[in-house]
């Protein structure tokens, strides 16, 4: 195996902690195995299972057909049958191929018929990487309205190596979307031992008391340097990290509105429709009485992710965008 | 049924119209069509039961239908049965089928009563998915079915998906999946097809051909006359097989499910068959010209399993009239089972969206 692990210091990218995560999980697990396209002889479009080939053989390496339905559908179908697939999305944009499958069959069989289907698909998703319509989608809200589904959604290091190995453990098919810009931007030294980080509990990056801000993936980077900026201003932002987008951990997610009683949604996706707009609504119906100004969302407009550079800077949210959307809210 | 003792065989008449060699060959077997081959003589008798049972029972369905005590859809295999019962009665215990939406004779040969089937149709907490989805939409993985999903060929990639677990296992179990002609037009059918070939899995896939899809005919749904033809395309063996004939669909499940036991790899069979009723029971499908019904109603499955049993001296007149009264009690206890048994309370439609743990552990 290749590991870029950075001798000094011991720290790994968030990249390298999700290569980790499925190493571990194969090496425990001989139920767990792998499929998509390139992963095998190639390591996968980012490298994410650079030299898994060779270390567990081509019968849980598999290398398949560029056809998403297909090879979703089989991996339900072994893991009804008592397997552990981890299915490679190669980029989050192509999940749409396999919607059907993962919105029809996964999600509903136990519902419908009590079979478990213990699939985990790994989709690296979002924007800032010059990827265009097709290479930068955030496509979680359209499975965030299908009940039957996981979504996680790590923004750290620690959070995707703890993320995916409590996907792979569960008995439920769990959407794992890893943010692209952070695969080799951000570093931190992980556990030696087995850990997980359990499915369902968001975590407050940031503690504060005048504006929870509430977001995942990438975002909560952009949250967390917005912080900074506003604590010189004397606004105190709490950063709440969802971690899970399904089940949502409401507790979380109320107890810091509750202490700040102003809340800001922020998301990379589309802002129609959005998982900010669902939490503005639960916020409506569970937190009006301590509210002490409007729910703020900030997200993408609602057009695919444009190409060129300047339209993809505008196109994203910014760290600016949340420092005056801040002051704004901080004035009620 | 392969359990049964090795008594008294059957070697049917005519013969295998062509068959080419090399692994593009199409094996054409045309209407009764069984050469040298072998059926033990209780295990064709007791696929006969079955095609009794599944047309009494789908026919009480139908009839609870029209009076208004099922609702919803209803779509049986009235005419078809030959294919599931065959197909269903060539497999072993421990193999895996994924059937679709004509395939009642396959649910009962693999166990489901005809009470858990009309427990399912009436909605019933008993039914196989206690309410939570309706007539032939039932899984049950302990008796290894794959529960079918309306959208049609769905289940095929996810067939091949447990084919691929008993290849990596290396277990020797084979799983039989198919659908019919109109759903050999989705993609998930030509990327099962394909990956299924590539991965030389043990899967069977069938195709029935019962002329429509609802209402299309096959010639607005595909531009080949056999379907058959489309296992070209994925360098895999194809077969065509007389649907109504259940020694022959037996015959040709037995081979393709022997060839994937043994490391063959996959094979497609296209049951040639014709769909007598409307699409679901609400459908008088005036869109079939009634000489093609008069046509294959002559060719009805249950009529050709007498005429094959008389012939071989297996069975009489007095047999098949006992087959029928048995069949006819055992929908009848099964529809008073249905009826006595509890709807589910409206609050259990929220149970079960999530799993607590996966059913292999």
């Amino acid at each position: 195996m290749t590991t870029t692990m950075d001798q000094r210091t011991g720290e790994v990218t968030y990249l390298e902690a999700i290569s980790q995560a499925l190493d571990e999980e194969m090496t425990r697990d001989e139920r767990v195995f792998l499929m998509g396209e390139d992963i095998g002889t190639y390591g996968g479009a980012f490298k994410i299972t650079e030299g898994f080939l060779q270390k567990y053989g081509e019968w849980r390496v598999l290398d398949t057909p560029l056809a998403e339905s297909g090879f979703v559908g089989a991996a339900i179908g072994a893991a009804m049958m008592g397997l552990r697939p981890v299915v490679e999305m190669q980029f989050a944009d192509f999940i749409s191929c396999a919607f059907d499958q993962i919105t029809e069959v996964a999600a509903k069989n136990h519902y419908r018929w009590g079979a478990a289907v213990p699939l985990v698909i790994r989709a690296p998703f979002g924007g800032g990487v010059h990827g265009g319509p097709f290479h930068s989608e955030c496509p979680e809200g359209w499975f965030f309205h299908s009940p039957g589904l996981k979504l996680v959604a790590p923004s750290t290091p620690y959070d995707a190596k703890g993320l995916l190995k409590a996907a792979i453990r569960d008995p439920n098919p769990v959407i794992y979307f890893e943010h692209k810009f952070l695969y080799r931007r951000i570093k931190a030294v992980l556990p030696q031992e087995d850990y997980i980080v359990p499915i369902g509990k968001a975590d407050v990056k940031r503690t504060g008391t005048d504006i929870s801000v509430v977001t995942y993936g990438a975002m909560v980077h952009l949250a967390l340097e917005a912080a900074q900026v506003l604590a010189q201003e004397g606004i105190d932002i709490e950063v709440v990290d969802l971690r899970t987008l399904i089940p949502l951990d409401k507790e979380t997610i109320y107890a810091s509105v509750r202490k700040t009683s102003k809340a800001i949604m922020l998301h990379e996706d589309n802002k129609t429709g959005g998982i900010g707009a669902e939490i503005a609504a639960l916020l409506a119906e569970e937190c009006f009485d301590c509210l002490d100004g409007p729910i703020v969302r900030i997200a993408a407009p609602d057009t695919p992710v444009p190409f060129s550079t300047p339209l993809e800077e505008f196109f994203l949210p910014k760290t600016s965008d949340i420092v005056s959307a801040a002051r704004k809210l901080a004035a009620y | 049924m392969s359990a049964l003792p090795n008594e008294q065989t059957l070697a049917v008449v005519e013969g295998h119209a062509g068959v080419l060699n090399g692994p593009l060959a199409l094996e054409v077997v045309m209407d009764v069509a069984v050469s040298a081959q072998e059926i033990k003589r209780a295990d064709l008798l007791q696929m006969y039961y079955y095609l009794r049972l599944t047309r009494t029972l789908e026919d009480r369905v139908t009839a609870l239908y029209r009076q208004g005590r099922i609702v919803g859809g209803c779509y049986t295999s009235h005419g078809m049965e030959a294919i599931a019962v065959g197909y269903a009665s060539a497999l072993e215990r421990d193999d895996v089928i994924a059937p679709f939406h004509r395939d009642m004779g396959a649910f009962l040969v693999r166990g489901i009563t005809p009470g858990e089937v009309l427990a399912q149709y009436l909605g019933k907490r008993t039914g196989p998915t206690n309410g939570k989805d309706g007539n032939v939409h039932m899984g049950d993985l302990k008796r290894g079915i794959i529960g079918f999903v309306s959208h049609l060929a769905d289940n095929l990639p996810v067939a091949t998906g447990a084919a691929l677990a008993f290849k990596i296992r290396g277990e020797r179990r084979v799983v039989f999946t198919g659908t019919g002609d109109g759903g050999t037009s989705r993609g998930d059918f030509h990327e099962a097809m394909n990956f299924a070939a590539v991965r030389k899995l043990p899967v069977v896939i069938f195709c029935n051909n019962n002329q429509y899809a609802y209402s299309t005919p096959v010639r607005y749904q595909m531009a080949i006359t056999d379907v058959v033809e489309r296992a070209k395309a994925y360098g895999m063996p194809g077969e065509i097989v007389d649907g109504n004939d259940v020694a022959a669909v037996y015959l040709a499940s037995k081979r393709a499910i022997a060839r994937a036991r043994d490391g063959g790899g996959p094979t497609f069979l296209e049951f040639k068959t014709m769909r007598m009723h409307g699409h679901s029971e609400h459908d008088p499908a005036k869109y079939v010209p009634r000489e093609l019904l008069e046509e294959w109603k002559k060719k009805d499955p249950i009529l050709k399993a007498e005429h094959l049993l008389t012939q071989l001296g297996y069975g009489d007149e007095a047999a098949f009239r006992e087959a029928g009264e048995r069949a006819k009690k055992e929908v009848e206890a099964g529809l008073d089972f249905a009826e006595r048994s509890p709807l589910p309370e409206g609050p259990e439609a929220l149970e079960g969206v999530f799993a607590e743990r996966a059913d292999s552990e």
